[in-house]
């Protein structure tokens, strides 16, 4: 019987199998931010071990880092302790570093595709979850603890359970105004926030054929908002010249090129499960809750908890309604929005910025809210102001930040406040996510513009 | 890491599924730059609630946290696990766990039990009935007890031996140097490298 591609990446990766323990698995990349990575370098040096490949290993400043002011030293003493951690850690155990000013800087899943250091067949780690962007790719990526960075650290291992396979076809054509972000809420709704616990899923189909390597990158990203350890797309001629050119392209390309091409799942391989969705009649999607599978499409309105039979989902919703403070049958057109988020792992790529701006040009958002836009990296932000995005943004009224998680997760100085209510391009609505008592609404990019001319959740199409 | 072969304690009823590990930890709280003291922001906001369960009086002693579904989701921080542990929680029981928190605690030696959720349902109404019930989670023998009832749980043998024994697994790992420098040895020459640095 044949492989999937998960199987295969998975099996060139085997350093040791026994029966009974858990495979020893290589690391092609270890990615590494302040966050979850000085506990590591501390055990590390405890033990008196050294770092096993620096020439792995990429180190950059995302999480704790300001959007404004970023000349200046980082007012938060905690935040600028943990950011000069990893600086000192960096320099102390040999490893590259892309720090707060770099051409290079921002989100950890946004630097390593744009230095061409993520291609097809790779296993990638990083403290962090949203690892699973690499896997747009055709690489293996997940998210890990600190103890597991501190053994990629010190090994370039780790000892890992072999993950179970779930293809998710979605087959089809999206309507204008309908993107990636809109096919992976959609999924999460489908399946659950628990549904691909155990599984790496692999995203198959027409209409993932036809996405663009970002808008992959945003449908691999939230894999972890469905539980699954990983989400893959099989690499083609849209991987490959994505990469070519990159800093980081193979010098041999040929040679890496012969091999991503084996890089697909056989025509007789078997998968554990397989779901399908149909791209055809998805609209675009939002949640109106405290988890990410609790969206609907933005047509819909607030559910009645009543209406739900499982009684441990009614009690979620119960809990999400009163949180987010809203009131079952409003439509989710009619709910004002205070600040609009465009930004994040998810979202906050060139192309998802041409998309907001492409909205907003020659038009200004609403006096009711706010608009941060912040790219995913230094890198973004330069491509954008050499297209002139950022004067579009700024023209509109709204915010044009530097680079960096920001508001995704309030780990730095921009978040709600107790309340306040969000349109967000990130990929997390949990409560306080984005700011103790914040309320948040995922979005795609094209809903966060429409929203913020608007004033409330709105697509292109309401303009 | 510590051993863990059984624990008896009182339970915690915590009646909500989908907790994510922002609400087991925030993110304000993941600042600091060592493993202890977390356990400050464990379940920070729901903690300003005096209704909150870890508020009541009788559940503060609590040593096993009996959750609802899909405990665990969302961000890898260990910082969520760390917090249950500085607050001194050895085991956690739930129907479902997020891979990475399951992964993160049983690195940590924070014990995750899985049951079916109508055993869940029924820990929880023993342990609200009286607060003083004492709950066996037995490693040894896989099985959680408490009263007269004995639950078996399922845990692979390899995590097992690792938790009884207290192994680190980095020290483990380190004895297979042998097979990783094989490993590397065949690896592709194309494969990217991030030093030296490309422009």
């Amino acid at each position: 019987m044949g492989k999937t591609l998960a199987e295969k990446i998975w099996g060139e990766h085997i350093v040791r199998s026994a029966p009974g323990e858990p495979d020893l698995i290589y690391i092609d990349l270890h990615l590494i931010h302040e966050v979850t990575s000085p506990q590591a370098f501390d055990g590390l040096r405890l033990a008196g071990r050294k770092v096993r490949r620096t020439d792995l290993t990429i180190a950059t400043e995302d999480h704790n880092t300001p959007t404004l002011n970023i000349d200046k030293p980082i007012a938060d003493p905690v935040s600028k302790l943990q950011v000069d951690t990893l600086r000192a850690n960096c320099a102390e155990f040999g490893v590259r570093i892309h720090s707060l000013g770099d051409a290079e800087q921002g989100i950890v899943h946004v630097v390593g595709p744009q230095l061409g250091l993520t291609q097809p067949g790779m296993t990638i780690v990083c403290g962090d979850s949203h690892t699973s962007t690499h896997g747009a790719f055709g690489a293996l990526a997940f998210g890990i603890g600190t103890s597991e960075v501190e053994h990629v650290l010190a090994t370039q291992t780790l000892p890992l359970a072999r993950p179970k396979t779930m293809a998710i076809n979605v087959e089809g054509k999206l309507k204008a105004g309908v993107t990636a972000k809109d096919i992976i809420l959609a999924i999460i709704a489908k399946i659950g926030t628990g549904g691909g616990q155990g599984y790496v899923i692999e995203y198959r189909g027409s209409a993932i054929r036809e996405l663009s390597m970002e808008g992959r990158m945003t449908v691999c990203n939230m894999s972890i908002e469905a539980g699954a350890r990983a989400g893959v797309i099989a690499p083609d001629e849209k991987t490959f010249a994505y990469i070519k050119g990159k800093p980081h392209a193979p010098e041999e390309f040929d040679a890496a090129l012969a091999y991503w091409k084996t890089l697909f799942t056989d025509a007789d391989a078997k998968f554990d499960v397989e779901v399908n969705l149909d791209a055809d009649s998805l609209e675009p999607f939002v949640t109106w809750g405290t988890n990410p599978g609790q969206g609907l499409p933005l047509n819909a309105n607030v559910p009645n908890p009543a209406d739900i039979s499982d009684p441990e989902a009614r009690g979620a919703a119960e809990r999400a309604l009163v949180y987010m403070g809203l009131e079952a049958g409003t439509p989710l057109k009619k709910i004002a929005i205070d600040t609009v988020f465009l930004g994040s792992c998810t979202n906050g790529r060139i192309e998802d910025l041409r998309a907001a701006a492409d909205v907003l040009k020659g038009k200004k958002i609403s006096s009711t809210l706010r608009m941060l836009v912040v790219p995913g990296s230094a890198r973004v932000r330069l491509q954008a102001e050499q297209e002139g995005l950022d004067k579009v943004f700024l023209d509109a009224g709204a915010e044009w930040r530097n680079a960096g998680c920001s508001m995704c997760l309030g780990m730095n100085p921009d978040q709600l406040a107790v309340g306040e209510r969000s349109a967000s391009t990130s990929n997390r609505n949990f409560e306080g996510r984005q700011g103790k008592g914040g309320r948040t609404h995922l979005v795609s990019p094209l809903v966060a513009a429409a929203t913020a001319l608007r004033g409330t959740l709105s697509s292109p199409a309401d303009l | 890491m510590e051993k863990f072969i059984k624990h008896t304690g009182s339970g915690v009823p915590l009646r909500r599924s989908n907790v994510d590990t922002d609400q087991i930890i925030p993110a304000v709280y993941l600042k600091r730059v060592t493993r202890s003291g977390f356990e400050d922001g464990l379940f920070s906001a729901w903690r300003n609630d005096p209704e909150f369960v870890l508020n009541q009086e009788a559940y503060k002693k609590g040593t096993v946290l009996v959750a609802g579904v899909d405990f665990g989701t969302g961000s890898s921080r260990e910082h969520a696990v760390w917090a249950l542990q500085n607050y001194g929680f050895k085991a956690v029981i739930s129907s479902r766990f997020a891979d990475i928190f399951r992964g993160n605690s049983l690195k940590g030696g924070l014990l995750t039990v899985i049951i079916d959720q109508s055993d869940v349902e029924n820990i929880w109404a023993a342990i609200e009935a009286d607060p003083t019930t004492q709950i066996t989670v037995d490693l040894d023998t896989r099985s959680v007890s408490y009263n007269s009832t004995v639950l078996p749980f399922e845990i692979d043998d390899y995590t097992r031996w690792r938790l009884m024994e207290g192994l680190d697994d980095i020290g483990l790992t380190l004895k297979e140097t042998d097979s990783i420098d094989i490993f590397e040895g065949n690896r592709s020459s194309y494969k990217p490298k991030t030093l030296p640095i490309k422009k």
